[in-house]
């Protein structure tokens, strides 16, 4: 049990892949200008995360050590194709949205990086945990990246007018920088600093 | 030749894949802090991406596209749906190629690229590169004047980060900022930099 509450949540502070392995940044920060997207992609990632370890941990005694990326590739593939099909059939606009960054899942180390560190040596049961609890603790720097970047860079919180904007007649003059590339390093950086003085034994 | 110029001077500047689309980040950041690695991770990187950008256009337009395979009498398949999964092989075999010539025939270049050649399997911006120049329909010149593009554009970003970074031991971080922290706001600064560039057009 102790085991399996680990796996879950280490993940989400005391180990999280963003802030302190810096895993997975690249698709991290281009899809959280709004929560919607920031949280399409969270869901579609601990989904990836888990499926695939669950996967390989379950055939990790029948993999070669010589070709065992290309099959943790092959799985990891599949499993995304699956998810790009899922979201354009169902959710046409959002898969619109996210362009290019659902296909980048594959690419996406923690994905990666969690098969070869734990799936290959670890249980299903177990291995199906870490990728929720890795995926968990990307989805919760991306939501707050998005939350910020959303709230003040357009007034809205999922879509919905949180602060009244100057453009609609109210008074919140929108912050520009919020919507583009450089906001979202400052975040993760801020995010990283309050991380390592909250836990300072996590720093370098 | 115009166009083609404007294509490379959009990938470099304007739409630089590390800087405005974020791409590769895990590699920049956590190669970047030496320029002479860096000098060498980029070489190895525009090597990748001219070579594959290309022949992953071509995958895509005679064996992928709708109706692609029409010269084998199969005029309404649409195998794109397969995209993903051919380009990542493709990428991944390429530079299993790339490194065994490597080693054959230039065992100092492999030498010192080591370890950087696999990585850039999972590095995004070579898949990132291959899915944008599908996205963008770009034929076969163009994606290989892209190809280029990209890979310069990230090779000249991060050797300016090695820059910095290599000035920066010298001074006095806060604690909890030291390392990744300070790379990121640093990388923030660059990418607000970089957005300069947006406002020329051709």
């Amino acid at each position: 049990m102790a085991k399996a509450k680990d796996a879950l949540l280490d993940p989400l502070f005391n180990n999280n892949p963003i802030a302190l392995q810096i895993l997975g940044i690249c698709s991290a920060l281009a899809v959280t200008n709004k929560l919607s997207t920031a949280l399409t992609m969270t869901v579609a990632v601990v989904l990836v995360t888990a499926c695939s370890n669950a996967a390989i941990s379950a055939i990790r005694n029948h993999i070669p050590n010589s070709i065992r990326i290309i099959v943790q590739m092959t799985i990891i593939a599949t499993l995304v194709i699956i998810i790009d099909q899922m979201l354009k059939a169902y959710l046409y606009e959002m898969s619109k949205a996210l362009s290019v960054y659902v296909g980048l899942i594959i690419t996406n180390c923690i994905v990666m990086g969690r098969a070869e560190a734990y799936a290959m040596k670890n249980p299903v049961g177990l291995s199906f945990l870490d990728g929720v609890g890795n995926g968990l603790g990307y989805g919760i720097v991306l939501l707050t990246v998005g939350f910020v970047r959303e709230l003040f860079g357009s007034g809205k919180l999922f879509g919905v007018t949180i602060l009244n904007t100057v453009n609609d007649g109210g008074w919140y003059v929108t912050n520009g920088l919020m919507l583009l590339a450089p906001s979202a390093f400052f975040l993760i950086g801020f995010i990283i600093w309050g991380l390592r003085t909250w836990k300072p034994e996590l720093q370098e | 030749m115009s166009h083609y110029f404007m294509i490379f001077f959009n990938s470099v500047f304007i739409d630089n894949i590390a800087l405005t689309f974020f791409l590769g980040m895990c590699t920049f950041i956590a190669v970047s802090k030496k320029v002479s690695t860096a000098i060498m991770l980029s070489a190895a990187v525009i090597a990748v991406e001219v070579i594959t950008v290309p022949v992953n256009n071509l995958l895509y337009t005679f064996l992928l596209k709708k109706g692609a395979l029409a010269w084998a009498g199969f005029p309404n398949l649409d195998l794109s749906f397969l995209g993903l999964i051919c380009y990542i092989g493709v990428i991944a075999a390429i530079v299993q190629i790339l490194e065994m010539a490597l080693d054959k025939y230039f065992p100092a270049l492999y030498n010192a690229l080591g370890i950087f050649l696999p990585l850039i399997t999972v590095n995004c911006a070579i898949l990132g590169a291959v899915l944008f120049m599908v996205e963008r329909d770009y034929n076969v010149v163009e994606s290989t004047v892209y190809g280029a593009g990209v890979g310069v554009g990230f090779g000249l970003a991060i050797c300016l980060l090695a820059g910095i970074r290599e000035k920066l031991v010298y001074s006095d971080i806060p604690k909890g900022l030291r390392g990744v922290g300070v790379t990121f706001i640093i990388v923030g600064l660059m990418a607000m930099s970089f957005k300069a560039f947006s406002g020329l057009q051709f």
